[in-house]
């Protein structure tokens, strides 16, 4: 973990507990990671995975049977968790930003378009109302909203879905945030509308060196916009470096299904190559590695006892017993699946 | 055409049934009204309908003039409060589940048969449905009493009359999302006629709703005819019925005589309370999404 | 906007339509309506007459086209009891009955809204609880018994309040409550879980993400979004009320329709109940358009609408 991060997650757990306490879902388990200033980083998994938990812990806005029970969260130095709600209430919007999936439902339908921008400045800044509206017509043109004087007038069902994600998008970066957390922004837009958004996603924060957290199943998406993935697996965070080395050898079974499961053109004769069986059930857990069920390469081991974070490599992390230095010399794990059957 | 096995394949809500939170008092209280109502003969200590001008206005036997003779006092024509109040549960109880049923019965077949057939059934039987609806329940059975004249059977064809259009809207509704569901389209498939399909497969599933809908109309069903009996539409007299005592009861109220009023209310209060406490608890158990209701 | 309107003026027009024909048909069908339009103890040479009169031995169609046509010119019968058109005696009692439903609706939305909106915004709590009880309660005790009870403690046993008759604004008090105490509990109850199904929806999300004080997200998305299904309820509710009010106006002589209708009744008065009946059922179908209009006005999505 790099120092001087802008964001710094240790070893933080969120426990769901029903009502009777009888049972305890671990949504988020021990995850560690970091975000620099300007670095966009990925967390990628299925819908189960924790992922959207992760992203409401850091913003510390968990439903009321949810608590974070364990870790520390280091936002500029300063540990998030022990932070009175009051001050957490500022740093929403104004430090940390954070845009939902579906935009038609993230905007108040009852309310204009510029009121709903113009909102969090008034609040966090104070400013007038004109300012503020002046503010909200800015940031639609840079969102590339065309005519933002008559858009901020209209309600959010006179427009296209591209549209309202982009204004989604204006709101988050309205009160120049650090950090700007995107969950599954583009998975409600169509395919031709979605590089349009990404490319203005990759503009804003060049110009106001944002670091940005990309929610997403998408490795499409890691691939084009990201600098480092996390890969969550049952809570728990399998995989976590650099792009372009996990994606050329990654560590973990499961990534290297994820990439598998990726359809290459010019190859007719491939069949799609899916995962086998299910993600886990959160309030029961096996015991060991969460993955191994449903892991080709699992081993005795594997089923019995969890594996602890271990370093393939610079930067990374691994939870895998076949990344572990006693096994290191099947840590990197070719691409392609035919040449692995031959080295197994 | 035995489809049984495949065409039941939604989860049935009886068998996940925990009575961990079943409403006790309330089921208590409405098992004792219907046990009063069966066994009235019984357990009531003078003849309802027999007075004597003599024992008139007497107050219950905790205040100063009364008597255990006549533990919760009488009314104006002397006859006993409590024997009244006893037989006025039969009535209730009589009219109240009958008039439930036969709304049940008719709005129910009336919703699976706008629902499943569609087109222009459809379109008539919800006409007449809003129709229905947009005359207000009290004012509309007034009047057809008026018309066909107080009696308690012409009570309970009235009530069921008025509201068997809230169990066809929501019947028919749920049996709109029914047909996309994968076991109508099986039986389709397999040729069962449309008969078959809504009295074998469609029927069943809709009789949750129906049931909870009951419960809860029992409620409305027992204030409408109390609500009759009070105007003097309802069941005629000297036959008790507690709307009836209410209005006979409002004769001595500006002189204070409380318990020709307070009582006969209480218990429609508590008849209708508990239905509607054992209502919500049937509803939350059997299909949590009638809570619109 | 304009094609909105129209179509459900379209349709206000078919039921005007449907429900007249319910209410002719059931009165021809179900009873003698020539006993039923005559005064009570009418001779068989009057009852001759009057069955000429309403021309009950020509088709049912041509009986149909001159009720219609006196029901579009107001002629809406005649009563015998007050001897004056039913139209006539209905519009002078309507005032009346709405007085005590905007009063009585008044009282209830005052109620049952912030009521149902406590009770949502602390849920779970001792609130909550407190209101699920008043809930209960409204919605189980028929609104005659509670204004005869009332009428006992503030009028019999205290004194304090008038027991019958519309002269003061004292006179209003009680059939208000007792008519508006279950629309509380019904506003309250929609209310609450109204504004829970709002509290938990992704803009009310984004808004506290946006860093909002939880006073400003409540007040202002919260509420108006919780709102609308109440106000529909209490449009539609309004018009209830003037129907059910005819026990209480009953209870408490308040000179209205209810009370017209309870007279009516009482001294077999048909024309009068028939009256009544197809004028309340007509002013349902009104008030429903306009409430549809005016939800459109409150949400405009509603206006996009086909």
């Amino acid at each position: 973990m790099t120092n001087g991060a802008l964001l710094e997650l240790v070893k933080v757990s969120t426990h769901y507990v029903s009502s009777r306490g009888a049972r305890v879902v671990r949504a988020v388990d021990a995850v560690s990671l970091s975000v620099d200033a300007g670095e966009t980083l990925g967390i990628v998994g299925e819908s189960g995975s924790g992922k959207s938990t992760l992203a409401l812990t850091i913003m510390r806005l968990l439903p009321p049977a949810a608590h974070i029970v364990s870790g520390q969260m280091l936002l500029d130095g300063e540990d998030l968790l022990q932070k009175p709600p009051a001050e957490m209430r500022h740093i929403r919007g104004k430090r940390i930003a954070m845009i939902l999936q579906d935009p038609m439902a993230s905007l108040n339908p009852l309310f204009t378009i510029g009121d709903q921008v113009a909102e969090p400045i008034r609040v966090h800044e104070a400013a007038t109302r004109t300012s503020a509206w002046r503010r909200a017509r800015e940031l639609l043109r840079a969102v590339r909203i065309p005519s933002p004087e008559q858009r901020v007038l209209q309600y959010p069902h006179e427009m296209s879905g591209g549209m309202r994600q982009r204004i989604v998008g204006a709101i988050g970066i309205s009160c120049e945030p650090r950090l700007l957390i995107a969950d599954e922004p583009t998975t409600s837009l169509d395919l031709t509308i979605q590089a349009q958004y990404l490319n203005l996603l990759r503009e804003l924060q060049r110009a106001h060196g944002l670091a940005l957290i990309f929610i997403t199943h998408n490795l499409g998406i890691v691939a084009k916009m990201c600098d480092t993935i996390a890969v969550m697996y049952a809570g728990r965070i399998v995989e976590y470096g650099p792009v372009r080395d996990i994606f050329r050898s990654p560590a973990h079974p499961y990534t290297q299904a994820l990439l598998n499961s990726i359809p290459r053109l010019g190859d007719p004769g491939q069949r799609l190559a899916a995962i086998d069986g299910q993600p886990p059930d959160p309030a029961n857990p096996p015991a060991g590695c969460a993955f191994a069920p449903r892991c080709m390469r699992a081993l005795a081991r594997c089923h019995v006892e969890a594996p602890p974070e271990s370093t393939p490599g610079d930067g990374r992390t691994a939870r895998c017993w076949l990344a572990t230095p006693d096994l290191s010399h099947v840590a990197h794990l070719p691409h392609n699946p035919a040449e692995a059957s031959a080295l197994s | 055409m035995n489809m049984r096995a495949t065409a039941i394949a939604l989860p049935s809500r009886i068998a996940g049934f925990r009575l961990g939170d079943f409403p006790i008092f309330p089921a208590l209280i409405l098992g004792g009204i219907l046990f009063v109502a069966i066994f009235a003969d019984w357990l009531s200590p003078h003849d309802p309908q027999l007075g004597s001008l003599r024992l008139r206005f007497r107050p219950p036997v905790f205040q100063a003039g009364g008597s255990w003779e006549h533990v919760l006092g009488t009314d104006h024509l002397g006859r006993d409060v409590l024997s009244r109040l006893i037989y006025g549960a039969r009535v209730s109880v009589v009219v109240g589940f009958t008039a439930v049923v036969v709304a049940g019965v008719l709005g129910t077949v009336l919703g699976i048969v706008s629902g499943y057939l569609g087109r222009w059934v459809d379109q008539v039987i919800m006409r007449i449905t809003d129709t229905w609806l947009a005359l207000p329940a009290l004012t509309f059975a007034i009047f057809l009493a008026a018309i066909v004249g107080p009696s308690e059977m012409n009570i309970v064809i009235i009530l069921g009359a008025v509201y068997w259009t809230r169990y066809a809207r929501v019947v028919r509704s749920e049996v709109l999302s029914m047909k996309e569901r994968e076991f109508v389209r099986l039986a389709i498939v397999a040729g069962c006629s449309k008969w078959t399909i809504m009295r074998r497969h469609i029927l069943p599933n809709v009789l949750n709703s129906a049931i909870v809908l009951g419960t809860l109309m029992l409620g409305v069903v027992v204030v409408a005819e109390a609500s009759l009996s009070f105007l003097g539409v309802g069941v005629p007299p000297p036959k008790p019925a507690w709307g009836l005592m209410l209005s006979d009861g409002k004769k001595g109220l500006m002189v204070g005589y409380w318990w020709l009023t307070v009582l006969p209310g209480l218990c429609i209060m508590l008849m209708v309370l508990s239905a509607n406490l054992l209502g919500d608890w049937l509803r939350d158990k059997l299909d949590p999404q009638l809570r619109q209701l | 906007m304009r094609r909105f309107v129209t179509k459900r003026l379209g349709y206000a027009v078919l039921s005007l339509f449907l429900l007249s024909l319910t209410i002719f048909l059931l009165v021809r069908v179900t009873g003698d309506p020539a006993a039923l339009m005559a005064e009570p103890g009418a001779s068989a040479e009057q009852l001759a007459a009057i069955r000429k009169n309403l021309g009950l031995d020509q088709p049912l169609w041509i009986q149909y086209g001159s009720f219609m046509a006196n029901f579009l010119t107001g002629d809406l019968g005649h009563s015998f009891y007050y001897n004056a058109p039913v139209l006539d005696l209905y519009a002078a009692r309507l005032p009346y009955s709405l007085l005590l439903a905007a009063v009585a609706m008044a009282f209830s939305l005052l109620i049952g809204i912030p009521s149902g909106i406590l009770a949502a915004v602390r849920v779970g709590t001792m609130w909550d609880g407190a209101g699920k009880v008043f809930a209960l309660l409204g919605l189980s005790m028929p609104s005659f018994w509670i204004g005869l009870v009332m009428i006992l403690f503030f009028s019999v046993y205290l004194g304090w309040l008038p027991s019958s008759g519309a002269g003061t604004p004292l006179h209003v008090i009680m059939p208000a409550f007792a008519l508006g105490w279950y629309f509380a509990a019904a506003h309250m109850r929609l209310t609450r879980s109204s504004m829970l199904d709002v509290l938990g929806s992704e803009y009310v999300k984004l808004a506290r993400l946006k860093g909002l004080p939880e006073s400003l997200v409540v007040a202002k998305h919260a509420f108006k979004n919780a709102l609308i299904p109440v106000i529909t309820l209490a449009g539609i509710n309004l018009v209830i009320m003037i129907n059910v009010a005819v026990v209480v106006e009953t209870v408490f002589a308040w000179p209205g329709i209810g009370r017209l209708l309870y007279e009516g009744i009482s001294f077999r008065d048909f024309p009068l109940v028939q009256g009544i009946v197809l004028l309340g059922g007509s002013m349902i179908v009104v008030v429903n358009l306009l409430v549809d209009i005016l939800y459109a006005v409150v949400d405009p999505r509603i206006r996009l609408e086909a």
